[in-house]
């Protein structure tokens, strides 16, 4: 399988201090990678760089490249607003925008300039089916997103994004603000998806890494300490922090 | 007596107090708009909202002095809302946080501050002479604009700043720019908190008279008028005017214009409060 992105080098700092530590790491086409690791050791951090998202953190800076199919996305020729349309992302809380569900969903495109009402309704419906969303929306796609569940608002969330067609998609703890079920449906979603899109997704939740990711990185304290098949991982890790952290002895 | 009593004693000293002090504030309120009604409610009727003034208390009416606050408003607003508007999202979304904005920030605070009558010399040398917009309503309109341009800015930041960032995320993870964010989903989300601080800021500009009286508004129009370049007189300067006059006539008449004032600001700021509700409930984050 193609590598899709990559990591070479990588520093980061928010002002004087360093959150990554001179990471490398491919990540592979149509695979669902996670990233696991205790609380503060940089995975967000990470997942955002990919789509630029530090940007707006004053104090961020940033050595090393990071290549989406083989060019640097922090070169400056690089468009961030076309990059993005490549790379969507799905946040820890659901985000809906205060606007009807069709809104929410057609957001994405109407900023391209789409503005033929078929051609939208048709990509709604699409994005809606592809989040398994659409049988319980339906009916009532004028009404407003706030009106959903925090599970629905979840795939709303990802309806969204996958409305723009992006070729990669970065989750993080995209079901930490969900109940049982939703979680379950959200996971569902991820394994169904991964047959057209790239996922990288941080998770804290072992069982959820280990039942979705073909592949799965072990952070700590701002360093890659591990990555591998998520069998491997799970089963026979090679480091002794990473045992430890996926048996619960410490994080 | 023993410390426990005493302490009790002193709390409802302060609680009567308090009352009390409550009381006076509502108290002179009442008696004042009991009074103003009293002298002025009998005199409002159809005649008197659609006469020309006159030397003569009974026939003067006030039809230039509400058709010339409406000109007022009109254009106050016209002026006012793109202007604070665009300072507020600049402030707010776009200026990187330096020493200059934060200067800018803390004069725009002192500014709200400054005696109106201040604004009416400024506009006086600038708009009514330099500019020679003479004394129209247009520079009216710039005057009270100016006026109450802080208002508008600081509610604007407000609203903005009440637009969660996990929104802003999403719009531009997305693939939006800065510019399409704020448009399509920032200012659209914080509407209702901007319109209820624009509607605050002009029913604030109705009710000023002193700058207006210091740019040159007439106290004594006898035509309605037809454009922005026109000469012309106000609510608050027809009142201050009629109540200048020794016939007790004029008073009555002066209250019964004092009740419209009330009621065109009470409506305003009623409409205001009731977008704010509206927009709280509709979106609840
Ligand atoms: N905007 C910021 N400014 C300064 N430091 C930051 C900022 N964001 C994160 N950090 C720091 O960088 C480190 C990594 O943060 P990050 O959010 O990437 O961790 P994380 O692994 O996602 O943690 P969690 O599991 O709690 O979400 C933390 O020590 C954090 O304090
Ligand atoms: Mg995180």
């Amino acid at each position: 399988m193609e590598n899709v992105l990559e990591a070479k080098n990588v520093n980061v700092f928010y002002g004087d201090f360093q959150a990554l530590k001179n990471i490398n790491m491919k990540f592979k086409k149509n695979a669902v990678t996670a990233l696991i690791g205790p609380s503060g050791c940089g995975k967000s951090t990470y997942l955002r760089l990919f789509n630029r998202m530090n940007d707006y953190i004053d104090s961020f800076n940033m050595q090393g490249d990071i290549m989406v199919e083989n060019k640097n996305i922090y070169n400056k020729e690089i468009v961030v607003e076309e990059l993005r349309k490549k790379i969507g992302m799905v946040f820890q809380k659901p985000n809906p925008f205060p606007k009807s569900i069709f809104e929410n969903v057609a957001y994405g495109l109407k900023i391209q300039g789409v503005t033929n009402k078929a051609v939208l309704k048709n990509a709604v419906r699409k994005a809606l089916q592809q989040a398994a969303l659409w049988d319980e929306v339906k009916l009532d796609l004028d009404k407003s997103a706030l009106a959903l569940s925090g599970g629905q608002q979840q795939r709303l969330c990802i309806a969204r994004t996958l409305a723009v067609e992006p070729s990669i998609i970065l989750m993080d703890e995209p079901t930490s603000a969900l109940d049982p079920i939703a979680t379950a449906k959200v996971e569902e979603l991820i394994r169904e998806l991964k047959q057209k899109y790239t996922i990288i997704i941080v998770t804290h939740n072992m069982q959820q890494a280990s039942r979705i990711s073909d592949y799965t990185a072990f952070f700590y304290m701002g360093e890659m300490i591990e990555y591998n098949k998520t069998d491997t991982i799970f089963t026979n890790p090679q480091h002794e922090r990473t045992q430890n952290y996926i048996t619960g002895r410490f994080g | 007596m023993n410390n426990s009593q005493i302490n009790r004693l002193k709390d409802k000293t302060f609680n009567y107090f308090g009352i009390f002090c409550t009381l006076i504030g509502l108290v002179i309120l009442a008696f004042f708009i009991g009074s103003i009604f009293y002298d002025g409610l009998r005199r409002i009727d159809w005649d008197f909202l659609t006469s020309l003034p006159s030397r003569k208390a009974e026939k003067a009416g006030i039809l230039t002095a509400w058709v010339g606050s409406i000109w007022i408003v009109i254009f106050t607003f016209i002026i006012v809302v793109p202007l604070g508007i665009s300072a507020g999202i600049y402030l707010e979304e776009y200026a990187k946080k330096s020493r200059l904005s934060s200067l800018i920030e803390v004069n725009i605070s002192n500014l709200a501050g400054v005696p109106s009558i201040i604004y009416g010399l400024l506009s006086l040398e600038i708009f009514v002479r330099l500019f020679g917009m003479g004394n129209s309503i247009l520079a009216g309109s710039c005057t009270l604009a100016l006026l109450v341009l802080p208002i508008v800015i600081v509610a604007t930041r407000e609203a903005l700043k009440a637009v969660p960032h996990s929104i802003r995320a999403a719009s531009y993870a997305l693939g939006a720019s800065k510019w399409q964010t704020v448009w399509e989903q920032v200012l659209p989300a914080s509407f209702g908190g901007i319109l209820t601080g624009v509607i605050l800021a002009i029913s604030r500009a109705v009710g000023e008279t002193a700058p207006l009286i210091v740019i040159g508004a007439l106290l004594y129009v006898p035509f309605t008028p037809s454009s922005p370049m026109d000469e012309f007189t106000v609510l608050p300067i027809q009142i201050f005017n009629w109540i200048s006059r020794p016939q007790h006539e004029f008073t009555t008449n002066a209250a019964a214009a004092i009740i419209l004032l009330l009621l065109i600001t009470f409506i305003m700021n009623g409409v205001a409060v009731y977008f704010r509700n509206k927009w709280q409930k509709k979106i609840n984050w």
